[in-house]
């Protein structure tokens, strides 16, 4: 059975690369432009992981995250967190939203699905 | 006992006292008599009585309206004309300026007048004696504070300097400024935030300054150097304060007061603020960029991509240059006008840019610079110290073999509006072109042009056969705010050092260590319940016996109503005058505000108070303060004068009206009435203002009033 990969990211130009890397590599890929949409299909695909930007329009992806953490129906799903917002304090916050992962842009593609590897292993 | 009785008694007692001595002369003759002489004596004079008895009491009448004619002069002579002298020479003690005694008609009492004034000459002249050594002594201490005033005023940092109770007892122009703007401007009349013998707590939390003196206490019992508290502080406008509060201390270490420094720090604050905004902004945005990038480029690395694949990869990628070329510039335009608004620059006139710079380069070079401006009145926003080094030593650069060239230092508006150029030129000499690349005074003289934002550049004019140094220079809109102030405003009074009136009932305090507000109204009539409004208000504010001349409120009032025809004459207000002016409901805030803290005073104040407090309901503001009225003030002090009109108050006490019936020149009037009342109640016991108000409400004409 192929994971399913949700991308959550405002911006088509990192959407267009992470889809089709993570097709290539097999996987099942759900792409939502904004938190709102990103929240309703993690309710209603149940992908097993997220990645999730940041900074998006209508829900922020740390209030999508505080969220998905606050539904105990959703409890299995894993989140990285995949974002241009690179302070200390952005990282904090993200990890304590419950995040498993935070990456933060520019990143190695060649890294970041050795790490999706692992969190789906 | 009411002056009416007082003045009937010596008419009658004359003619009564007669009446009685003839009555007790024929009691004691008839009892003198034997029995029946007497009750014959009675019997015999009955009838006769009864019919001629008109003719006695005639003769009576003659002699008691005689005696009565009699009394009354002697009483005009010797009781009430000696009270008046005694008045006047009363007058005489309390102020040698006062008119001299009258001669008065008898002649013992014209000597005595007459001895009186020659007393009060000598006096006045002794006392003109002190004055002067007074004076020249006090000369000394007042340029030591004026000093200390004109330095203040210098200061291009916001100072108030406040007792321990808040009341502010010396600021700057600066720090009316800065208060002025952060409390959104004027208020009506002229009214300011901040006046003498206000309270500072009125434009900053109370609690705010007891938390950084609580400070300043712990620094102090620590023992440390440095003794100071700062903290910030939002006005009602919005605005941000950083204040820092220092004790002012006595030698022998006890605390008096305090000194606030204070810098409005909205727009630097906003500044960096946008600039970490900005900053975030654009790391976020590039680090977005880069990865957008460089996921696509890694994308690209795969051999067996579809060719439309490989277009849309190359496109994120020719995509992400573009915006990230496109942030950039934006940034670089912000960060310019940052360099603008970073670097402290002063507006400053160009012609006196030009005097002193060509004052530098006469002394750098020993060469008299021509200086041509083409335009007047050009403001520039200026280091101006580094500026003119800059230019002085661009031109001792510029000496060649044949000494030093004859130099011109020329200013223009540049084509770019905003901008301006300012040359140091001198005459193309084809045969010793000019130094070729930056030397190391060109380059620092460069960095300091880059400081204005501007450039520094050679050129060559070679059709007018001239080199010069350009600067490009920012211009301002026009110079820094002229201050037009009519009169040089009171900024301090050091008394207040002293004051401290937390401990004791206002009515308990002296007259003279009380603040007032002496106010006057002008009014569309006389009946504020018919409908009669105010047109204007004018006011003046009295500190420790002092009047301050420069915090005047004066302000012209539209009362929404027509100013009748025959009211004019008497305010000399006319409806256009008020046309545009704010209504009753805008100004009486503002008045509060200038009259809080203070004793009301006014002449015939009870008319003024009625149309204040008519408005009581519609604005919600109470004046509730004590109330003083110059006219019942001076019944008390001059019980025996006719008239308490102002005009005759003015005249007997020596203070001259210029002009009557304007708000304003009547609360002048009323003031310094009021100040020479003063010592005239002081010396009948009237010391307190309890003791004032009490005295005013028993006065003569309170009760005819009220």
């Amino acid at each position: 059975m192929t994971d399913r990969v949700l991308i959550a990211d405002d911006e088509p130009n990192i959407v267009v690369s992470l889809s089709f890397m993570l097709k290539r590599e097999g996987y099942e890929v759900l792409v939502a432009p904004d938190g709102t949409q990103a929240l309703a299909m993690i309710r209603g695909e149940r992908p097993r992981l997220v990645l999730l930007d940041a900074a998006m329009p209508g829900m922020s992806g740390f209030e999508v995250c505080e969220a998905v953490r606050a539904d105990p129906e959703l409890s299995g799903i894993r989140i990285l967190m995949l974002t241009a917002k690179g302070r200390d304090t952005d990282i904090a916050r993200g990890m304590g939203a419950g995040a498993d992962a935070y990456v933060t842009k520019p990143f190695s593609t060649r890294d970041l699905i050795v790490r999706i590897r692992e969190m789906l292993a | 006992m009411r002056p009416g009785l007082r003045r009937l008694l010596p008419v009658a007692a004359p003619g009564l006292a007669l009446m009685l001595w003839a009555l007790g002369g024929a009691v004691l003759f008839h009892a003198s008599l034997p029995a029946g002489q007497g009750a014959g004596l009675v019997s015999a004079l009955g009838p006769a009585l009864q019919a001629n008895g008109a003719i006695l009491f005639g003769w009576w009448l003659a002699g008691a309206a005689l005696a009565g004619w009699w009394a009354a002069r002697l009483h005009a002579r010797h009781v009430e004309g000696p009270a008046r002298l005694a008045d006047a020479a009363r007058l005489l003690t309390d102020n040698a300026d006062a008119p001299r005694l009258e001669a008065a008609s008898p002649p013992a009492l014209a000597a005595l007048a007459d001895a009186v004034n020659r007393l009060a000459d000598q006096r006045q002249a002794l006392r003109t004696d002190m004055a002067r050594l007074v004076a020249e002594a006090q000369q000394k201490v007042a340029q030591e504070r004026d000093q200390l005033g004109a330095l203040m005023a210098e200061l291009r940092q916001s100072v108030v300097v406040c007792n321990l109770d808040g009341r502010i007892l010396l600021y700057n122009d600066h720090a009316r400024g800065l208060f002025h703007r952060v409390s959104g401007g004027q208020l009506a009349g002229g009214a300011e935030a901040i006046g003498l013998g206000r309270s500072i707590h009125g434009v900053i939390d109370r609690a705010l300054i007891e938390h950084a003196r609580e400070t300043v206490d712990r620094h102090i019992a620590r023992g440390d150097t440095a003794v100071s508290a700062q903290f910030v502080t939002t006005t009602a406008t919005g605005s941000l304060l950083h204040v820092v509060l220092a004790p002012v201390r006595s030698q022998g270490g006890a605390i008096s007061g305090y000194v606030l420094l204070l810098d409005d720090i909205t727009q630097d604050y906003a500044a960096q603020s946008r600039r970490d905004r900005r900053l975030t902004e654009l790391t976020e945005a590039s680090r977005a960029s880069l990865a957008n990038m460089g996921a696509a480029l890694d994308m690209l690395d795969y051999p067996d991509l579809e060719p439309a694949e490989r277009d849309g990869f190359h496109a994120i990628v020719r995509d992400e240059v573009a915006a990230m070329g496109q942030r950039l510039a934006a940034m670089t335009a912000d960060a310019s006008q940052e360099i603008l608004t970073r670097w402290p620059l002063q507006e400053m006139l160009g012609d006196d840019l030009l005097a002193a710079a060509a004052q530098h380069v006469l002394a750098q070079t020993g060469r008299v610079a021509k200086v041509e401006s083409a335009e007047e009145g050009l403001w520039l926003r200026l280091d101006s110290f580094s500026l003119i080094q800059a230019l002085g030593a661009l031109a001792g650069q510029l000496k060649g073999p044949q000494g030093m060239p004859s130099l011109t230092l020329r200013l223009a508006p540049a084509a770019t509006p905003g901008w301006a150029h300012l040359d140091l030129v001198w005459p193309l000499d084809p045969a010793a072109p000019a130094a070729g690349g930056d030397t190391g005074v060109q380059s620092a003289a460069r960095d300091i042009a880059e400081r204005h934002g501007g450039e520094l550049w050679l050129e060559q004019d070679r059709p007018a056969g001239l080199s010069f140094f350009r600067f490009l220079l920012p211009t301002a809109a026009a110079g820094p705010e002229a201050e037009a102030l009519e009169a040089r405003p009171e900024f301090y009074d050091f008394d207040l050092f002293a004051a401290s009136d937390s401990s004791r009932s206002l009515d308990d305090q002296p007259l003279e260590r009380l603040s007032y507000t002496v106010f006057d109204t002008e009014t569309t009539g006389l009946n504020p319940a018919q409908g009669d409004e105010i047109i204007q208000i004018g006011a003046l504010r009295i500190l420790n016996g002092k009047l301050l001349r420069g915090e005047r409120f004066d302000q012209l009032v539209d009362p929404g109503r027509e100013i009748p025809p025959e009211s004019i004459p008497y305010h000399g207000i006319h409806p256009e005058m008020v046309q545009g002016q704010p209504r009753i409901a805008e100004v009486l805030p503002a008045f509060h505000a200038y009259a809080s803290d203070t004793v009301l005073v006014g002449h015939n104040v009870a008319f003024d108070m009625r149309f204040l407090q008519l408005k009581e309901a519609a604005t919600g503001l109470r004046f509730d303060q004590p109330v003083l009225d110059t006219l019942l003030l001076a019944s008390i002090a001059q019980p025996h004068e006719p008239s308490h009109s102002l005009e005759a108050i003015a005249a007997r006490l020596g203070v001259e009206i210029t002009q009557r019936h304007n708000a304003l020149s009547d609360a002048l009037v009323t003031a310094e009435v009021f100040l020479r009342l003063l010592p005239l109640l002081k010396a009948r016991g009237v010391v307190t203002l309890g003791q004032a108000r009490e005295a005013a409400e028993h006065s003569y004409y309170a009760r005819l009033r009220y």
